[in-house]
């Protein structure tokens, strides 16, 4: 739609939810939130700035390999950690005896593994939802 | 009689999960049209994860954020909201891939109502 | 008539399914079985073996990880799904434009 007064406004809005969802991700160890909010709060983001600018300038701003780099770069990341805990210790996935650096709880560098799985998440979820609804919008003779 | 009131206040939650699941099966089964029928599968999904996170409330306890000043407070069950971040996500997906079947069968029929689409599919197999 | 009968089935229905749920303990008392050795355990060493504040976070990245990650293998099937029945729609209109 082409509309003025949301582009404006949309102009004015969006920095501020981009700022807010990365907060959430990278704090998930000690406020509410995690992966999975933060996530879908980067998805909206996106979404809102398609659905006020038009779909074509959207797509070419996030086109089809970026997001597809995104998508399994998140399950790399989680899967590359996980192998980290074979070598050094007994199982899969483990974090203290893994070697991670635990520290104080309520400090932001602590907690061994935990951010890095989160932000590898939370990329993950951002990801589907925009290509979700970029799919799904699309218009047949589209490029 | 006052007894079953007292008793009825004391399960509330989970007498109004088992009201939005029969919602949403009354809306899937007396609808044609494929789009409420998703819709009420969605509902009933809702009700299930209502009845399931109730099972952890503690009365007087604090959101599982602990506190390092007050050792001592009581805090609510936190594994049941944990197994059910998994169970949304499955929800999100499956509402997606169904939505995304709609579309390619109102281009394949030209219509979204369900009858229809069973009476054009009988034509074709009677030609 | 048909609406009648399914409204009379659903009805019963309810009344079954609450008749069965009043016979479970009490909103928020702490006797339930599902207040068990496990979320004590959870609860108490949370802060020392894994470092977090957030007790939800260090269930689903450190405690059962594993979850965490076949949950995103379903979400990156379901966007596999979409675009498989979805993306070749923009094809097909392309070849009969083009032919």
């Amino acid at each position: 739609m082409d509309d003025l007064i949301v582009k404006v406004i949309s102009r004015i809005v969006i920095p501020f939810m981009i700022v807010y969802g990365i907060y959430i991700i990278l704090f998930g160890h000690i406020s509410p939130g995690g992966g999975f909010s933060g996530g879908a709060i980067l998805g909206a983001a996106m979404v809102l700035y398609t659905l006020s600018f038009s779909a074509d300038v959207a797509m070419k701003k996030f086109p089809h390999s970026v997001s597809m780099k995104l998508e399994s770069g998140g399950i790399w990341l989680y899967i590359f950690i996980g192998l980290i805990g074979i070598f050094t210790a007994d199982s899969f996935l483990s974090n203290q005896q893994g070697g991670f650096y635990i520290g104080n709880a309520g400090d932001l560098i602590s907690a061994g593994m935990i951010p890095i799985l989160t932000v590898g998440i939370g990329i993950k979820v951002a990801s589907t939802m925009i290509t979700l609804f970029h799919t799904i919008i699309e218009e047949e003779g589209h490029e | 009689m006052n007894d079953f009131l007292i008793d009825l206040a004391n399960h509330i939650n989970y007498i109004a999960a088992i009201a939005l699941f029969v919602i949403g099966l009354y809306t899937v089964l007396t609808h044609s049209n494929l789009l409420k029928k998703v819709i009420g599968i969605n509902i009933m999904e809702t009700a299930v994860f209502l009845f399931f996170v109730s099972i952890g409330f503690v009365n007087n306890g604090n959101s599982p954020i602990i506190d390092l000043g007050d050792l001592g407070k009581i805090y609510i069950n936190p594994v049941p909201s944990s197994l059910i971040l998994t169970g949304i996500v499955v929800a999100v997906s499956i509402t997606a891939y169904s939505l995304s079947l709609i579309i390619r069968l109102y281009q394949a029929y030209g219509t979204m109502d369900l009858d229809e689409i069973l009476a054009m599919r009988s034509e074709v197999n009677h030609d | 008539m048909k609406k009648g009968l399914f409204i009379f089935v659903l009805t019963l229905l309810f009344i079954i399914l609450s008749y069965s749920v009043m016979q479970m303990p009490a909103l928020g008392s702490v006797d339930n079985p599902a207040y068990n050795a496990t979320t004590r355990y959870y609860l108490d060493n949370s802060t020392t073996e894994a470092g977090a504040q957030n007790v939800i976070a260090a269930i689903i990245t450190d405690y059962r990880a594993f979850d965490t990650l076949g949950e995103t293998t379903v979400l990156f099937t379901s966007i596999a799904a979409v675009l498989s029945v979805l993306a070749s729609l923009g094809h097909h209109k392309k070849e009969e434009n083009h032919g």
